[in-house]
């Protein structure tokens, strides 16, 4: 079994992070009873004996004596991050793991990427492997950041060719919460931009999120709890935005609804490699069945079912309304329509009481309404995880690579395209050392040639597939 | 003599348990619609070949499991000792911490190479247990990485290290869609190795299985448990002990080899797929009566046509009259969907299994012309029944069963390679594109070989 170590960077990482632990812990003590720290725990949480003081004090088998994130915390400020440390999550952080300093990146990616890159690289560096080390098989790196501001979007990319150099075989999968569009940064579309370079060329895996998704998710989540309906009662604890039953018993933020589906998704996408299944899936066959070309490596995500009425009985005609779900456009974390646009390939994980007939006849069902790429015709990778997640009888997450992204990424680059024009707010960055102009006309072209990607696999959409004249043999 | 199982990955082991815990169960059921001495003597033979024992009487798989991370494995064992009937040998596994990531340049040049010392001495220790020696069965799936590229690599040290043992590979067939993204890769990769160093490969197609779950079983929400069980009743058939010849007293002791002989006489040509009747639920089964008239009827015309299951036979397919010249008797193969033989071998287990008239399996006309029918059909035979069935009947075939999925497989292999995806997660790991010219070039050949037949 294998280990991961999340990095959260910046406010809006560290707040995913948190509820992403919180939900965590909720979803282990779930399905573990016996409070006996097992391989499945140990993915995410290392088992300490609190009384040793020092470093050491790792228990690997036996009783759950005191569970510590695989967590590196970074800010920039310190106000969130000593928010969690004086929540009721105090405990499940080492004070050993965390990077903070006061004055914050003020909203400047180069602030973020250059100055306090180099202030504390050396610290980064120090904490990162320390967590690998009490690993005994380091996978994967988790990172949670968001696009717009400066830490986490400036640092947090930083820290990707770190990662890269001194951890060349760990995969890095990156959650960036991209801008919406009413976004209150100005600057946002200067600091997604330069940080999309970073994401294109050293990251393994990144699921964009943006927040209107996520926000219209709630909105229609609230809607079908308040509608009423007849002789329907939606249980509390299956709300993929709820805490309930999880340490923080109550919404503090009006962003934490949101930030449960972030952490949902990262429980779900990480459930086949902790948990037993009759078709594992583990995070490095999400790399390889997932992205066809390495600057391709792009995935637009969706979790259903929000929610689950008190029905217990669930007729197949529900459990294939979960896989209906997850292809339309209200059910995508970020603001994409796959289903008319083009698919280079598709994971289906599935959680629960589901078994491969429910998947074939599915996918059966939904793939002539969906179009692939002529080359991946089939492209679909499943998975089966017998362990559902908390308070659902099953669940799917669906990760799609699909030209659906392209949207998102032309209206970042107008958004930048306005403001670069103008030069407005651009001395802020130009004046960090090691900043010219150079850095945005290089950051804006690898968009721009990531797009024209997009644009030529869409340019083959509609055109009759066919099939290459193969060897011939002489007999 | 014994066989010894190496079950490799996810796929692999889980079969590997189903396969073991059917040839258990079959040969202590009181079913067996025979004397006791004979009963008696089947047991001892299935044990002979697939089981050692422990001191307290434990039957202990003879089997090697492996898989490069642990879950799969320790889910395996533990559903071994909890059937309280057998278990596998305590220190028969080898395992890792993290999976080949369905990644055949993973398995085949990482792992395999790294881990090639402790597997093959634990096949090493699995194969000194065993008084007389027949040879090798390696379960494992074609579309994943450790499966696939490990057991490509196993087998390729088993035929160094092994030469005079036999091998055949198990290879699961994948679903056409929706398992993994880059199986075809990995099949064609697969598929052109093991031609190379593998004796035999037994092929089963989920897809054909499947349909087995839900057309003749009719089970409503499949699992891959209910595909297993339905593999391992077929492997079961075919290897539980049978005898030689009609007058001979003693059940046969080289399985794998009297297979091999009568099934690959060429090697070019070595794949061979299982059909068996009949296969139905337990309820199904309370209700049904049978004459070896009627089955044997049923699998010969299942062959024919190339039907993978009892249910939807197209009886119109018949062969050519032996009258018309060789060449016309080929295009009048493929217009007629007409399945061409190599070679075929029936088991029959069960009552009355003297007077079963196999004769209509000796007819020339389904056969290719290079052997004579005399050579190219076998039977054998136990009175003892299998499995709860009265009568069975199990076809292993070397014919054109398996040219369409494969042909398909290697198009749409060939179609995604022309466009270079997926080929990066390859190379890093040192499979090249020569490589996969090579396994297209060596997997063209075999289409041809057997569309030629």
């Amino acid at each position: 079994m294998t280990q991961s170590v999340v990095v959260q960077v910046g406010q809006c990482g560290n707040q995913i992070g948190c509820c992403f632990w919180d939900l965590a812990l909720r979803e282990h003590a779930a399905v573990n009873q016996k409070g006996v720290y097992d391989e499945a725990i140990s993915s995410f949480f290392r088992n300490v004996d609190t009384r040793v003081v020092g470093d050491g004090g790792s228990i690997s088998k036996g009783k759950i004596c005191s569970l510590k994130a695989r967590a590196v915390l970074i800010d920039m400020e310190e106000g969130v991050v000593n928010e969690i440390l004086q929540g009721p999550l105090r405990d499940v952080f080492d004070t050993k793991q965390l990077i903070t300093d006061i004055s914050g990146s003020g909203n400047n990616w180069a602030v973020g990427h250059r100055v306090f890159g180099s202030l504390y690289q050396d610290q980064v560096l120090e904490k990162l492997r320390k967590s690998a080390e009490h690993c005994d098989c380091l996978q994967c790196f988790f990172i949670i950041h968001s696009m717009g501001g400066g830490t986490g979007s400036g640092l947090g990319t930083f820290l990707l060719k770190m990662l890269e150099d001194e951890f060349p075989e760990v995969y890095r999968f990156v959650t960036s919460i991209y801008p919406s569009g009413e976004d209150d940064v100005i600057t946002s579309p200067y600091n997604s931009i330069l940080a999309m370079k970073e994401l294109n060329e050293h990251a393994d895996c990144v699921l964009p999120i943006d927040n209107q998704s996520l926000f219209d998710i709630i909105s229609k989540i609230d809607l079908m709890v308040n509608s009423g309906k007849l002789g329907t009662t939606v249980k509390p604890k299956s709300l993929v935005t709820s805490s309930s039953g999880a340490l923080k018993t109550r919404h503090q933020k009006p962003f934490d609804a949101m930030n449960n589906i972030v952490a949902n998704l990262l429980l779900n996408l990480t459930s086949s490699a902790r948990f037993e299944g009759s078709l594992n899936m583990d995070l490095n066959e999400i790399s390889m069945n997932l992205v066809p070309f390495p600057q391709l490596h792009y995935l637009v995500s969706s979790l259903t079912p929000l929610y689950t009425l008190t029905d217990v009985n669930i007729p197949p005609r529900r459990l294939d309304q979960m896989f209906s779900d997850a292809f339309s456009k209200d059910h995508q974390l970020l603001r994409a329509d796959p289903k008319h646009s083009l698919y280079l390939a598709c994971a289906l994980m599935v959680r629960g009481n589901v078994q491969i007939s429910d998947l074939r006849r599915n996918i059966e069902r939904l793939k002539p309404s969906l179009q692939f790429v002529s080359w991946n015709q089939e492209g679909w990778k499943t998975s089966l995880c017998s362990i559902p997640p908390v308070g659902h009888s099953h669940s799917l997450l669906a990760l799609a690579n699909n030209t659906c992204v392209k949207p998102t990424f032309m209206e970042l680059k107008e958004r930048f395209m306005r403001l670069y024009k103008k030069k407005a707010h651009l001395h802020h960055y130009l004046q960090v050392e090691g900043m010219e102009e150079s850095c945005f006309t290089e950051a804006v072209s690898s968009l721009s040639a990531l797009i024209q990607e997009y644009n030529q696999l869409d340019a083959t959409k509609n055109m009759p597939v066919q099939d290459l004249p193969r060897l011939s043999i002489a007999m | 003599m014994s066989i010894v199982t190496v079950q490799l990955g996810q796929c692999g082991n889980q079969i590997g348990f189903e396969v073991f815990d059917a040839l258990l169960r079959d040969s202590q059921s009181s079913h067996g619609l025979c004397c006791k001495r004979e009963n008696e003597a089947y047991q001892a033979s299935c044990k002979e070949r697939f089981f050692s024992e422990e001191e307290n009487g434990v039957p202990i798989a003879r089997a090697v499991l492996v898989d490069m991370e642990p879950k799969v494995i320790n889910q395996t064992l533990s559903k071994a000792a909890q059937s309280g009937r057998w278990k596998y040998g305590q220190h028969a596994c080898f395992c890792q911490k993290q999976g080949s990531g369905n990644n055949w340049a993973y398995g085949y040049s990482v792992h395999g190479p790294r881990h090639e010392e402790s597997i093959m001495n634990l096949i090493r220790k699995e194969v000194e247990k065993c008084d007389s020696f027949s040879g090798f069965f390696i379960i494992m799936s074609m579309a994943g990485g450790t499966g696939s590229g490990i057991g490509a690599f196993v087998t390729q040290n088993l035929q160094d290290q092994y030469s005079n043992s036999l091998k055949m590979n198990q290879i699961i067939w994948p679903y056409g869609t929706g398992e993994v993204i880059v199986q075809n890769y990995n099949s064609i990769l697969t598929l052109s190795h093991l031609y190379r160093s593998s004796d035999a490969l037994l092929v089963h197609e989920n897809d054909a299985v499947h349909k087995i779950c839900a057309k003749l079983m009719n089970i409503k929400q499949i699992s891959f448990s209910d595909i297993n069980q339905v593999l391992a009743h077929q492997l079961g058939s075919v290897f539980q002990p049978t005898y030689s010849a009609e007058s001979s007293f003693h059940y046969r002791r080289n399985p794998l080899g009297d297979l091999m002989e009568h099934l690959v006489p060429h090697p070019e040509f070595k794949m061979l797929s299982v059909r068996n009747v009949p296969h139905m639920s337990e309820n199904s089964l309370a209700y049904s009566t049978f004459t070896w008239a009627g089955l044997l009827k049923h699998l010969r015309q299942m062959l024919i046509s190339n039907a993978k299951m009892e249910e939807g036979i197209d009886w119109h397919v018949r062969p050519p009259s032996s009258g018309l010249p060789s060449l016309g008797k080929k295009s009048l193969n493929k217009d007629l969907h007409f399945n061409t033989s190599i070679a075929n071998l029936v088991i029959l287990r069960g009552k009355d299994v003297q007077s079963a008239d196999v004769e209509g399996f000796k007819d020339p006309a389904l056969y290719t012309s290079w052997l004579e029918p005399v050579n190219a059909f076998n039977v054998w035979k136990t009175q003892r029944a299998f499995s709860k069935y009265e009568k069975s009947a199990v076809l292993v075939s070397n014919s054109q069963f398996l040219v369409k999925p494969l042909d398909m497989i290697v198009g749409k292999a060939w179609n995604m390679f022309a466009s270079k995806a997926y080929i990066h997660q390859y190379t890093k790991f040192g499979i090249e594109e020569e490589d996969f010219l090579d396994s297209f070039t060596s997997l063209e050949q075999v289409v041809a070989s057997y569309c030629n037949l």
